[in-house]
């Protein structure tokens, strides 16, 4: 027990974990960005950028995380050699955004998924209604229909938050220093503590997620569009 | 995808409208297009011939693709059917009648569930490596199946929760009718259950079980960060050889990307099947408060 805590000196987990909780903020608004957009190409009346938002869905759902974070930081920043920042920005900060850029991308698709289901909820009345009135398509689904189906997809962006909280480890495959990082570095000079180390990091996770669930499903509740 | 005379969201527009939409699709298009087009010139020394040669040869096939296909379909297969076996128990435990046993079945199935799988592999993974207990386990050779079944056991508990999941809403979703039935002809609350709802519930889930299996197979791929040899990580080994990282990890991707949308496919027609012989309908994964639905690749907008 004494050497743990020491352990716990050594290393700063609160750090990994607000590198986590970055990650996780940062790549939650480009997703939501992102898969919004989709969303919306998909619904459209042009079908070019219907074509295009399923191929985007089809081909980046069917892909793995791993693969994606590696192509990113492995394939196009160090192989590559291609910066999103400029040159002066330190390296830290550059895999962070790369990161950010695969997690945003891979989780898009459940983004932009979870918004159809949503659409879905609205009542085709609604939609007719605002066409009755002579709204057009940018209108209609600006004013009447993405507001309630953005209500109606509250649960299914939840779900994605919490996947997107867990998948972030993910990007230790390319050294972010966040939660697994540390704990891969951590059983690794002190594998006496293999199993409080794990216990630590677990419950790290069950404390991130675990409110959003709750506060989710509260949610879920208490925006539901009473019909 | 519905065709836009169908959709509820716009009428079916008239010359003027016809006219607009062509202009946005065209400009768009060309947006997109010039998108590709710069990461296509960004990228344009991984393009070249002799980057992609490699992939006509025979022994790229034999040596590194091959291989690793079996090491991830092997990986996924061996976890889905590890993950039911478990997932069957801890429903049943998670619906029994005895508290205790209730209360530690979801104790393990919500832990489980939070606990991300990359965290759980390498606890497993080091398991092997540092405790003596778990390190006897693999004596001589079996040393280098350390790896597998540390992917296989990450993978089992977190897809064990969500299959747990998915039998117990399956349970759920079948009409009172049919509990009240069992009971009716005399069987037990146990019995009606084993014999009656467990059954359908398990044909309800079968479509789902396989969209899990495209989960599975996709998170097969953190076995790379163990240095289990799958698909990614005998890519990179290929790509280190001929230096074509880029061409690698595109190949790659497109085997994933193809067997995970033939699987999609196929819960899709198992999805159609089932829903014509079913009482309670089918269980679909969105409806369990599962965090990566890969259900089929249209939710058809209502009409």
């Amino acid at each position: 027990m004494q050497g743990f805590l020491e352990l716990l000196t050594q290393y700063n987990v609160l750090a990994a974990f607000w590198m986590t909780i970055r990650l996780t903020l940062v790549s939650a608004v480009g997703a939501l960005v992102i898969g919004t957009v989709v969303a919306v190409m998909r619904v459209s009346p042009i079908p070019a950028l219907r074509a295009f938002a399923g191929a985007y869905v089809t081909l980046v759902r069917n892909t793995p995380l791993t693969l994606l974070v590696t192509f990113c930081v492995l394939g196009l920043y160090l192989f590559m050699n291609i910066a999103l920042l400029p040159r002066s920005v330190g390296g830290p900060t550059q895999l962070f955004v790369w990161a950010v850029v695969a997690l945003s991308v891979y989780h898009a698709t459940f983004v932009a998924e979870g918004i159809r289901s949503g659409i879905n909820t609205v009542p085709p009345g609604q939609a007719e209604a605002a066409r009755a009135i002579g709204m057009t398509f940018t209108q209609s689904l600006g004013n009447i229909v993405l507001p309630q189906a953005m209500r109606g997809a509250i649960a299914p962006l939840g779900n994605t938050l919490i996947a997107l909280t867990k998948n972030t480890t993910v990007v230790s495959a390319v050294g972010v220093a966040e939660s697994s990082y540390l704990m891969k570095n951590m059983i690794e000079f002190s594998p006496q503590f293999l199993f409080s180390i794990f216990f630590l990091m677990a419950l790290g996770f069950v404390i991130l997620t675990l409110p959003v669930g709750v506060f989710f499903s509260w949610a879920t509740t208490r925006l539901a569009v009473d019909r | 995808m519905s065709s836009p005379a169908a959709s509820v969201l716009f009428d079916v527009p008239g010359p003027r409208g016809r006219l607009r939409n062509r202009i946005i699709g065209v400009v768009g298009t060309l947006i997109i297009l010039a998108g590709l087009g710069g990461l296509v010139w960004g990228l344009r020394d991984q393009l070249t011939a002799d980057k992609w040669a490699p992939f006509l040869r025979a022994d790229t096939w034999i040596n590194y693709f091959v291989p690793g296909l079996i090491n991830t379909v092997q990986a996924a297969a061996i976890a889905v059917v590890s993950a039911s076996v478990l997932g069957l128990l801890l429903s049943l435990g998670r619906m029994s009648f005895n508290r205790p046993l209730r209360w530690v079945s979801t104790v393990f199935i919500e832990f489980f569930r939070a606990v991300p799988v990359l965290m759980m592999m390498l606890f497993i993974y080091y398991l092997f490596i540092f405790a003596p207990f778990f390190s006897g386990l693999f004596p001589g050779p079996l040393v280098q199946l350390k790896p597998l079944i540390a992917v296989i056991l990450g993978l089992t508990f977190y897809n064990s929760a969500v299959i747990a999941e998915l039998l117990r809403s399956g349970v759920n979703s079948l009409p009172r009718g049919q509990t009240e039935a069992g009971l009716g002809i005399g069987l037990s609350i146990g019995q009606t259950r084993r014999l009656i709802l467990l059954p359908q519930a398990v044909r309800a889930m079968l479509p789902a079980l396989v969209s899990q299996l495209v989960v599975i197979l996709k998170d097969s791929a953190l076995g790379y960060i163990i240095s289990y040899p799958e698909l990614l990580r005998s890519s990179q080994t290929l790509a280190s050889r001929w230096s074509n990282s880029i061409a690698s990890f595109l190949v790659a991707a497109a085997l994933f990307i193809i067997i995970n949308w033939l699987l999609t496919r196929l819960a899709g027609a198992l999805e159609s099947r089932t829903r014509a012989r079913q009482a309670g309908g089918v269980v679909r994964i969105d409806t369990v408060n599962i965090e990566e639905r890969a259900d089929g690749p249209d939710v058809p907008l209502r009409k």
